[in-house]
C-alpha cells in the first residue's frame, strides 16, 4: 500500500480522507456493474448460438432473437456501462475534489437503487414485448420518464459535489463525465418525445417519424456510442491510467484541444449510420466527413493515455489490472480508426447491413469499453474494501488472456463473414445475373457465427473468473485502518 | 501559439461556465444537421399513393415492432444495381413518412423488406412465419406460431387518434369505423376500398372466423412497398435537395 508516488496538488489543504466519502452506493455500483456484465455477456453468448443454431430460439415468444437481442445490447451498454460510469465517476469526483458527495449517502442509495430499476423494467418490458422499436431506445415512455428523473438527479449529485471541491480547478475527467451526463440528458429527451396511446398502457408512438425520425434516431445513437461509450469512459481513463502508472497525465493542452474537438466533432456522426438511404445527400455528406475528422480527437485522447505510461511501461509486466486500462485504450486507438474508414461512402456501401459494424461495435465495447472497466474494477475492489490487494493477479492474466483471445476470434470472424456477406450481395455471374440468392449468403455465414460464439465464451469465461477473484478480494483479510488514509484525495496533476 | 489554452484555466474554474459551453458545443451538429430535415421541403418526395396504415396494417407494424423485427431485417433499399434486382426500387423518404418509428433499421441477418409487399403469397407467409425452416431449409429466423391467437383489438381507434396527434392524416370517418375496416380487411369478401384506397382484404392466415395477430403482421408486410407506382414517379418528383 503506497502512497501514489508523483506530486499531488502543489497547494492547499490535506487531501480529505476516505472515510469522508461516500463509498456505500459507490461499492453496490460496482458490485452491479461486475453482475450486469456477466449478464450483458452471457445474453450475447446467447443470442449469437441463436444465429448459428435457430432451435435456440425455443419456440417461445419471450426467447425470440428479437426481443432478447435489446436485452443484450442494454445490458452491455445501459446496465453495465451505466454502472460503471456511475461508480466511477461519483468515486473519481469525490476524491479529485476533496469533497463528499452532494446529498451524501440517501442521494447515492437513491441514484443506485433508481438506476437498478431503470434497467430490471426496461429488460422486463423486451421479454414481453414492450418496446419502442428503436435501436438502444427501446425503453416505452414510463422507463424513460423514469431514467429523466434519476438522470436530473445525477447531474445535481455530480454537479453539486464539484461545486463543493476545495481544488480551484476541476480535473480533466471531470470535464469528460459532466460532457457525458449532459450530453445523455439532451439526446435522451429528444429522441424518446413519444406520445402514449392511451391511459393505462404501455405503447407509445415517436413524436418523430420516417426520414426525421431516423436522422434524430442516429444522432442519439451514434453518441449513446461517443458519450456514453466514449467521453464518460475517457473521464474514466484520465483518471485511473495515471492513478496505476502513478504517472502524471501526459499533456494537458492535448486534453483540451482533444476533449473541445471530440465533444463538438461527435456529435455530428450521426448521418454515417444512413448513407445511401432516403436521407438526402447533403446530411450524408456532412456526417461523412465529421466522422472523418473525428478520429483526429479519438487520437488524441488514445495518445494522452498511452503516453501517460511514458517512463511507467515496464508496470504492464508487473501489474495486469493496467495492462487492462492500456490495452483498452489500444481498443480504442483501433476502432476510432476502423470508424472513420467505414463512415466513408464507398467503403459504407460494403460494409452497411453487414456483420463488419456489429465486429466494429464489438471491438469498441468489448475491447475498450470492457477492459477500460475491468481495469477500473481491480483498481477499485480493494481500495473501497481496504484490502492490500487483489486475491490473485495470477487470475487477472488469465481474464487477460482469455478476453483477449476471445475479442480476436470475435472481430476477426465478423470482419470475415461481414465483407464476404457484402461481396455475396453483389456479386453477378458471368451471365450477369445476381449470383447468390440471399439465403444461401446466409448459410455463408454459419461457420462465422460459431467462431463468434467461441470468442464470446472465451470473453464470458474470463468475465467469472474476474468475479471469482473480486470476491475472494473482498472476502480476504482487511487493511488496518491506519493505512487506508493514504488511498484517496490524490488529484493526478498534469504535466506543463 | 496557444496562448489561448492558458485562459482555458478560467473555463476548469467555473463548473457553470464548463455545463453551459459543453451543452452549446454539443448542440451546433445536431441543430445543423436536424432542423433543416423539416425546414427543406423537397426532403419528403412528392410522389402519388402514400396513405396512412389501415386499422389492421398498423395492428401488423406494432407486431413487427413488438418483435423487434428490426434488429435482422432493414426496409431501406440503397439505389445500388444488385438491390435494385433484388429487392426493387430504391427507397424512398416519402414512403415512411408515416412511420412513427422508422423502421429503416441496420443490419440484414435477413433480407430487406422495403418491397415485400405482393412478392410471396399470404399462405407462404403464414406458413414461414410458423414455421420458417419448413419453407426456407437455410434459414435462422425464430419461428412465430404464436402469433395465431386473437388480436387485441381494444385500442385500434386509440392508436388512430394518437397518429393523428402526431400529424398522420387520418379523418373522423377513418377513426370512427376503425374497428369495423379492422374486421373487414380480414375477411376474403371484407372491403375496405372506401377509405384506404387499394388495400386488399383476406383471410390472411387462411382462416375467415377469428382476426389473428397472424393477419395484422401478414397484412402489414404484405402492402410493404406497394404503395408509390414507380412506373408514373418523374425525376422531379424524387428530387431531394
Amino acid at each position: 500500500m503506497a502512497v501514489a508516488g508523483y506530486a499531488g496538488p502543489a497547494s492547499g489543504p490535506a487531501p480529505a480522507q476516505d472515510f469522508d466519502m461516500v463509498d456505500g452506493p459507490i461499492k453496490a455500483f460496482a458490485i452491479a456493474t461486475v453482475f450486469w456484465g456477466v449478464v450483458g455477456f452471457l445474453m450475447g453468448a446467447l443470442i449469437a448460438s441463436q444465429l448459428a443454431w435457430p432451435l435456440l430460439n425455443l419456440d417461445l415468444e419471450w426467447t425470440t432473437f428479437g426481443r432478447l437481442r435489446p436485452v443484450h445490447t442494454s445490458a452491455v451498454i445501459f446496465a453495465f456501462g451505466g454502472n460503471a460510469m456511475f461508480c466511477t465517476s461519483l468515486y473519481v469526483v469525490q476524491r479529485t475534489c476533496r469533497a463528499r458527495l452532494f446529498g451524501g449517502d440517501d442521494m447515492g442509495w437513491f441514484l443506485f437503487w433508481g438506476y437498478q430499476f431503470v434497467i430490471v423494467t426496461a429488460a422486463l418490458g423486451y421479454v414481453l414485448g414492450v418496446t419502442q422499436g428503436k435501436e438502444y431506445a427501446e425503453p416505452e415512455w414510463y422507463v424513460d420518464l423514469w431514467l429523466t428523473v434519476v438522470w436530473v438527479a445525477y447531474l445535481i449529485a455530480f454537479g453539486g459535489t464539484l461545486l463543493r471541491r476545495q481544488e480551484p480547478h476541476i480535473y480533466v475527467a471531470n470535464w469528460f463525465y459532466l460532457a457525458f451526463i449532459i450530453t445523455v440528458a439532451m439526446l435522451h429527451l429528444v429522441n424518446n418525445t413519444a406520445l402514449p396511446v392511451g391511459a393505462g398502457t404501455g405503447k407509445s408512438y415517436v413524436v418523430w417519424s420516417g426520414v426525421q425520425d431516423a436522422m434524430i434516431q442516429w444522432w442519439y445513437g451514434h453518441n449513446a456510442v461517443g458519450f456514453f461509450l466514449t467521453a464518460g469512459f475517457l473521464g474514466m481513463m484520465y483518471y485511473f491510467i495515471p492513478k496505476q502508472a502513478e504517472r502524471p497525465v501526459y499533456s494537458y493542452r492535448l486534453s483540451i484541444v482533444h476533449f473541445w474537438t471530440l465533444i463538438f466533432l461527435y456529435i455530428w456522426a450521426g448521418p454515417h449510420h444512413l448513407h445511401y438511404t432516403a436521407l438526402p445527400d447533403w446530411a450524408q455528406t456532412l456526417g461523412m466527413v465529421f466522422s472523418v475528422m473525428l478520429w483526429m480527437p479519438s487520437w488524441g485522447g488514445m495518445i494522452n493515455g498511452l503516453m501517460t505510461l511514458s517512463g511507467a511501461w515496464d508496470k504492464l509486466r508487473t501489474n495486469p489490472a493496467l495492462r487492462f486500462s492500456v490495452t483498452a485504450v489500444g481498443f480504442y486507438g483501433m476502432s476510432t480508426f476502423e470508424g472513420p474508414v467505414m463512415s466513408i461512402k464507398a467503403v459504407n456501401a460494403l460494409s452497411h447491413y453487414t456483420d463488419w459494424t456489429i465486429g466494429h461495435v464489438h471491438s469498441g465495447a468489448m475491447g475498450w469499453v470492457g477492459f477500460v472497466t475491468f481495469g477500473a474494477m481491480y483498481y477499485l475492489f480493494p481500495k473501497l474494501w481496504r484490502k492490500t490487494g487483489l486475491y490473485s493477479e495470477k487470475l487477472v492474466s488469465w481474464h487477460f488472456w482469455l478476453a483477449t483471445l476471445g475479442i480476436v476470434f470475435y472481430i476477426t470472424a465478423m470482419w470475415v463473414s461481414g465483407i464476404m456477406q457484402g461481396l455475396m450481395w453483389r456479386a453477378y455471374d458471368e451471365l450477369g445475373f445476381l449470383q447468390y440468392s440471399f439465403v444461401e449468403t446466409v448459410a455463408a455465414m454459419h461457420p462465422y457465427y460459431v467462431i463468434r460464439v467461441l470468442g464470446g465464451l472465451l470473453y464470458l469465461s474470463g468475465a467469472l473468473i474476474m468475479v471469482y477473484n473480486l470476491w475472494m478480494t473482498v472476502r480476504s483479510e482487511s487493511l488496518a485502518e491506519t493505512h487506508a488514509v493514504a488511498a484517496g484525495g490524490f488529484v493526478p496533476a498534469a504535466a506543463e | 501559439m496557444f496562448r489561448f489554452l492558458r485562459d482555458h484555466g478560467i473555463i476548469e474554474r467555473n463548473l457553470i461556465l464548463m455545463g453551459v459551453l459543453t451543452l452549446l458545443t454539443v448542440s451546433i451538429g445536431g441543430l445543423v444537421q436536424i432542423v433543416p430535415l423539416f425546414t427543406i421541403e423537397t426532403t419528403i418526395e412528392r410522389v402519388e399513393g402514400i396513405r396512412p396504415y389501415t386499422p389492421l396494417e398498423l395492428a401488423g407494424r406494432d407486431i413487427y415492432v413488438r418483435e423487434g423485427c428490426y434488429t435482422c431485417h432493414s426496409q431501406m433499399v440503397r439505389p445500388f444495381r444488385d438491390e435494385a434486382e433484388r429487392y426493387g426500387h430504391y427507397s424512398l423518404a416519402a414512403e415512411s413518412m408515416y412511420d412513427h418509428p422508422f423502421q429503416w433499421g441496420s443490419k440484414r441477418s435477413g433480407p430487406d423488406l422495403a418491397r415485400l409487399g405482393g412478392k410471396y403469397s399470404d399462405d407462404w407467409h403464414a406458413a414461414h412465419l410458423r414455421s420458417p425452416r419448413s419453407v426456407v431449409p437455410e434459414s435462422i429466423m425464430p419461428p412465430y406460431a404464436f402469433l395465431d391467437r386473437p388480436l387485441d383489438t381494444e385500442a385500434v381507434q386509440a392508436k388512430l387518434r394518437a397518429m393523428r396527434v402526431l400529424g398522420v392524416p387520418y379523418t373522423d370517418t377513418m377513426i370512427a369505423n376503425a374497428r369495423a375496416d379492422l374486421e373487414a380487411q380480414a375477411k376474403p369478401d371484407g372491403d375496405v376500398s372506401a377509405r384506404y384506397g387499394k388495400a386488399r382484404a383476406a383471410a390472411f392466415d387462411g382462416n375467415p372466423g377469428v382476426v389473428t395477430e397472424m393477419d395484422a403482421l401478414v397484412a402489414y408486410l404484405q402492402m410493404l412497398g406497394t404503395l408509390v407506382q414507380f412506373r408514373d414517379v418523374t425525376p422531379e418528383q424524387v428530387r431531394q435537395q
